[in-house]
């Protein structure tokens, strides 16, 4: 479109007058030529044409499209471009799966909250940590504090110091936070191959796809696709950015068996964990929904309410005429 | 009487009454709004929260 009536408008707009005498009043060429030629549809278009007005607003508007364009996809548009990385560089994009918590509505679902600390403690704690949760966290949401105070008796915590300055061990309790499978980071490296395994409290907000990606990823892993190598101690995800990962397939079907007599499918077994990793993520995820559901009915009556008052207030504003009642001339 | 002369004299006569009505009001919607929406919240929930399920862990221990 540009480029059609693109240099008709640039030769028009050539033999424009650049300077003028200054005691001519300076108005803009287009509405002089507009006034001039209303007489005719056909010369407001060519005056539209010609105007410079028009010039410079598609201009405008062709160089905010190519900035916009620009900045949306990263490159200029209509150029062709080589890249030397792979889309699998990026990692596959997980598909989106229909999580029991995804709705606006829905809480948890704390039976598969328990069956995934259980995968957690089982499978993930021999390498992760997960230092955000202690252990009173799960008291009233998988488990009750008997059972938490029983799991946390297991774990033996330095404390201290004493009275004679010293540092002492003693059983868990309630206000500990989970044990650590490594004590310092250097110790996870030196046992996993120089990968650090993440710690898991904030997984699931901490990366691209959240739930979905982490699923993904546990069940996800699969041969090597031909030509592509991958080293000695790595393993092939395709859900992992680059393709290579340190940590191996660790969820076999069977691995665990659940109390409540869940069949421990690989699926099973990766959806319950994530579910825990999303709660252990978000907390205060199901009252956060349900003061959701409070403010949302609260401020729309809000809303309602000062909308109706407005107009109803404006009312006679709104309806008013005014007369003018021109003062009767007295003079003759 | 209509309705508006009985709650003109019942409420807003006096500012005391008028003001002591507002509080309880506000005491009386806020106990009813929470309790309305747990309601709905728990039905929608049915069996996925901790208090549906605790029942079935309350006597493993102890």
């Amino acid at each position: 479109m540009l480029r059609r009536w693109g240099a008709g408008a640039l030769n028009r707009t050539a033999p424009l007058p650049l300077f003028r005498p200054k005691n001519v009043l300076r108005l803009p060429r287009a509405l002089a030529v507009r006034n001039a030629s209303t007489a005719s549809s056909s010369n407001a278009f060519e005056s539209f044409l010609n105007s410079r007005v028009t010039l410079v607003s598609v201009s405008l508007f062709t160089a905010g499209s190519v900035a916009w364009y620009t900045h949306l996809y990263g490159s200029l548009p209509f150029l062709p471009q080589v890249h030397a990385s792979l889309d699998s560089d990026e990692g596959l994009h997980p598909p989106a799966y229909p999580w029991s918590h995804m709705g606006l509505f829905d809480t948890f679902d704390h039976a598969s909250i328990r069956r995934g600390y259980q995968v957690y403690r089982e499978v993930c704690a021999a390498c992760h940590s997960l230092d955000r949760i202690a252990w009173r966290n799960l008291v009233g949401v998988s488990h009750n504090v008997d059972e938490v105070k029983a799991m946390a008796e297991e774990v033996e915590y330095q404390d201290g110091p004493n009275d004679e300055g010293e540092m002492f061990t003693r059983t868990g309790k309630l206000a500990d936070y989970m044990p650590p499978p490594y004590a310092n980071e250097e110790a996870a490296r030196a046992g996993n191959a120089g990968a650090l395994p993440p710690d898991l409290s904030l997984i699931v907000k901490a990366r691209h796809g959240g739930a979905d990606y982490v699923f993904s990823l546990l069940t996800g892993y699969v041969d090597p696709p031909a030509g592509v190598e991958v080293r000695e101690g790595m393993n092939y995800n395709p859900f992992f950015p680059g393709g290579a990962i340190g940590m191996a397939r660790v969820l076999f079907d069977g691995l665990v068996e659940f109390e409540d007599g869940t069949p421990a499918t690989t699926s099973q077994m990766a959806k319950d964990v994530v579910t825990f990793l999303h709660w252990a993520a978000e907390p205060e995820h199901d009252e956060r929904k349900k003061n959701g559901i409070k403010a949302v009915i609260l401020f729309s009556v809000l809303t309602l309410a000062s909308l109706y008052v407005k107009r109803f207030k404006w009312t006679p504003i709104k309806n008013r005429k005014i007369f003018y009642d021109p003062p009767a001339d007295k003079t003759h | 009487m209509s309705i508006s002369t009985t709650l003109y004299n019942t409420v807003f006569r006096r500012n005391s009454v008028f003001v002591t009505t507002v509080f309880a009001g506000a005491f009386a919607f806020g106990i009813g709004f929470d309790t309305a929406v747990t309601t709905f919240y728990d039905r929608w929930n049915r069996g996925k929260q901790w208090k549906d399920i605790r029942h079935k862990y309350a006597e493993s221990e102890e």
